[in-house]
C-alpha cells in the first residue's frame, strides 16, 4: 500500500475522534505508521494499544479526541463551548476556504476542545488542543474557549488540566489573535487568584504565542518526552544567530534542565501522575 | 499616491523616528534610569526608570532600538531578551508598591529570537509579564510609537489603554514572516502587510487601541501634545478604585475577539 495513502486514510479516520480501535476495520488495523524517530513501520494496532507511543519511546501526535480518550475516565467527558466556530474576521486571503476544509477533514470546529471530565475519578475542567487543526494555532475562538473554560472553572472552583500543542497565534486573524494571549491570561490569573489549581501538559510542539501565555502559567507544568517547546521557531533562530543550534535545543529535556518545567512524564504514567496531582491539590481548611 | 500598509511598516521602522528613550526624556522630566532584572543581567533593549510630569512621579519603560550603528548593536536593535522583560516587570511591581502610574513606549520588531533567549525562557518571561500586568494595581498606559512586534510588544502592552502613533504598526507577526510561512515567499510582504490589518487605523477599527496620536507631518513635534494627553489620562484613571481598574482592564481584553449573541453563539 502506498505510504501516503495510508497516512491520509488513517489520519482522516483518526481525526474523527471516538474510540478508534473499536471502529477500525481489519484493513486499518493492519496498516502502519512510520515512526519519525526510529523509522520503523509501526502497525496502527500497536500505535493504538500502546498510547500512541513507538517501542523506541517516540510519542506520536494525538488529535484532541484521542487524547481525551487516553487521559480521562471512560464516558466522563462532557464537552463545553463546542458550538463556537471561527469566522474570517479580517477577510484574510484563503482563510475561509482553509477553515472549511479543515473543519471537514477533522470533524472539529476549532483547534481546542474544552469540557469537564474525570481523571481516575478526579473531576476537572479540561482543554485539549489539536495539532491537526491548523497546527493548533490560537485565533479568537481558541482564545474565547480557553477563557470561558477558566471562567467556568473559577465559578465552579474546579482545577483546570490543559494539554497544549500549538504553532502559536493564528496569523490569519492578525492582531485579534495576539490579543487572545492577554485575554486567556486574564482568565488564568483570576482562576489562580481564587486559589484554584492549573496543571498543564506541554506536548509536541508547543511554541509561539501559546508558550508565551497560558502554556507557561501552570502551577505545575508537565511535558511529554521529546516534545519541542519554545518561543521562537528553530529555523528563525538559526537564521537570526547564524549558528547551528545545540543538540536537543528546545526539547522537553532541555527545558527541564533549564528550569522551565516541573517534570517530564511518559504517556504510560500520565493519567496516574495527573490524577495524583489533582488529588494533592484538593482545597483544605487549615486546622 | 495612497499610503499602503507596507509604507506604514517602513515608516514605523524608519531610523529617523525618535526612539523610546527620546520619548521618555522629552515627554517626561527628571528621568532616572534604573537597571537590571536582579536575576541575570541588564538588557539594554529595554530602558526603564522613574520620571516626573507636573511633579507627579511615573514609572516609565521603553524598548530602545538605538540611535546610531554602534548603539543599535548594543541595544540589539530593540529586540529584548527575557531579562529585559523581567526588568520591566520588576519596575512595574515597584510602581504598584509605590502607587505610581506606568507608561510604556513600545517600539520593537519583537522579542529576540536567540539561543540564550530560549535558554533563559523567552516564552516564560513574556507569559509572566502578561499574566502579572493583568492585575497590577496601578494605571498602565502603553503607547506603540513605532513597531508593535507580536508577543514581544504585548509583554509591555497589557494596559488600561493602548494608544498608537499615526504611523506606527501593531502586528501578530512581521509581514515578511507571514509571507514566508503562508506563501513561502518573503517578497510578498507588502501583500501580507495589507492582509494582516496592522496600521493604526486598522487596529483602531478592530477595537484594539483607544486612540491614534496624529503625527501632523512632523513626529519630532509630538512630545508636548503627547505629554498633555498622558497627563489627562492619568487624571482620569486616578479616579478609579483598584477593583474598578482591574475589572475594566479585564473586560478591555475579554471583549476582543468574536462577537457573541445573547445565547452565547457566534453572531
Ligand atoms: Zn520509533
Amino acid at each position: 500500500m502506498p505510504i501516503n495513502w495510508i497516512f491520509k486514510k488513517s489520519r482522516n479516520e483518526l481525526e474523527k475522534g471516538g474510540r478508534i480501535p473499536d471502529a477500525a476495520t481489519q484493513e486499518e488495523v493492519e496498516m502502519t505508521q512510520t515512526c519519525p524517530a526510529c523509522g520503523r513501520e509501526v502497525p496502527l494496532s500497536e500505535v493504538w494499544s500502546n498510547n500512541f507511543v513507538c517501542s523506541c519511546g517516540h510519542c506520536f501526535r494525538m488529535n484532541a479526541r484521542q487524547r481525551i480518550d487516553f487521559l480521562t475516565d471512560k464516558d466522563s467527558f462532557e464537552e463545553l463551548f463546542g458550538e463556537l466556530y471561527s469566522t474570517d474576521v479580517l477577510d484574510f486571503p484563503n482563510y475561509k476556504e482553509k477553515l472549511e476544509s479543515i473543519c471537514q477533514s477533522t470533524g472539529e470546529t476549532e483547534a481546542v476542545v474544552c469540557g469537564t471530565a474525570k481523571i481516575n475519578g478526579e473531576l476537572c475542567a479540561l482543554f485539549v488542543m489539536n495539532p491537526y487543526f491548523m497546527m493548533g494555532s490560537m485565533g479568537t475562538v481558541v482564545g474565547e474557549k480557553i477563557t470561558r473554560l477558566f471562567e467556568y472553572a473559577t465559578e465552579s472552583s474546579l482545577p483546570v488540566v490543559g494539554c497544549t500543542v500549538s504553532g502559536g497565534a493564528r496569523m490569519q486573524e492578525g492582531i485579534l489573535s495576539l490579543m487572545q494571549m492577554a485575554k486567556t491570561s486574564g482568565a488564568v490569573k483570576r482562576h489562580s487568584d481564587a486559589g484554584n489549581f492549573y496543571l498543564v501538559i506541554l506536548t509536541d510542539p508547543t511554541t509561539g504565542g501559546v508558550t508565551a501565555s497560558f502554556a507557561m502559567d501552570g502551577d505545575i507544568i508537565l511535558a511529554e518526552p521529546g516534545a519541542t517547546i519554545g518561543f521562537a521557531g528553530a529555523r528563525v533562530i538559526e537564521q537570526t544567530v547564524r549558528k547551528k543550534l545545540p543538540a536537543g535545543f528546545q526539547k522537553a529535556e532541555f527545558l527541564l534542565s533549564h528550569g522551565f518545567i516541573d517534570k517530564i512524564v511518559p504517556r504510560s504514567e500520565q493519567k496516574k501522575v495527573v490524577s495524583s496531582l489533582l488529588e494533592l491539590h484538593h482545597r483544605r481548611k487549615r486546622a | 499616491m495612497k499610503t499602503t500598509a507596507y509604507d506604514c511598516v517602513q515608516m514605523a521602522r524608519s531610523t529617523k523616528r525618535p526612539t523610546g528613550t527620546e520619548f521618555i526624556e522629552k515627554v517626561f522630566s527628571d528621568f532616572i534610569e534604573l537597571h537590571g532584572d536582579r536575576r541575570f543581567a541588564d538588557d539594554p533593549a529595554i530602558v526603564g526608570g522613574i520620571a516626573t510630569m507636573c511633579g507627579t512621579p511615573f514609572t516609565v519603560i521603553a524598548t530602545e532600538k538605538g540611535t546610531n550603528t554602534k548603539d543599535r548593536v548594543y541595544r540589539n536593535f530593540g529586540a529584548p531578551n527575557p531579562e529585559g522583560y523581567r526588568k520591566a516587570l520588576r519596575l512595574m511591581k515597584q510602581a504598584e508598591k509605590f502607587r505610581r502610574p506606568i507608561v510604556c513606549f513600545v517600539d520593537t520588531s519583537g522579542a529576540f529570537c536567540g539561543i540564550g533567549a530560549e535558554e533563559r525562557g523567552q516564552g516564560q518571561a513574556i507569559a509572566e509579564n502578561i499574566l502579572e500586568m493583568m492585575t497590577l494595581k496601578t494605571p498602565i498606559l502603553s503607547i506603540v510609537i513605532g513597531e508593535g512586534g507580536s508577543g514581544g510588544a504585548l509583554a509591555l502592552a497589557v494596559a488600561d489603554e493602548v494608544w498608537m502613533l499615526e504611523n506606527a504598526v501593531y502586528s501578530v507577526i512581521s509581514p515578511e514572516g507571514c509571507a514566508s510561512i503562508l506563501w513561502k515567499n518573503s517578497n510578498k510582504a507588502a501583500e501580507a502587510a495589507q492582509s494582516l490589518k496592522l496600521t493604526a487605523e486598522d487596529i483602531y477599527g478592530l477595537g484594539v487601541v483607544e486612540r491614534i496620536i496624529p503625527e501632523k507631518g512632523d513626529i519630532h513635534k509630538i512630545f508636548g501634545r503627547l505629554g498633555t494627553d498622558i497627563y489627562s489620562w492619568y487624571r482620569r484613571y486616578m479616579e478609579y478604585t483598584d477593583e474598578e481598574l482591574l475589572e475594566a482592564r479585564y473586560q478591555r481584553f475579554r471583549k476582543i475577539g468574536i462577537e457573541i449573541d445573547e445565547k452565547g453563539l457566534n453572531k
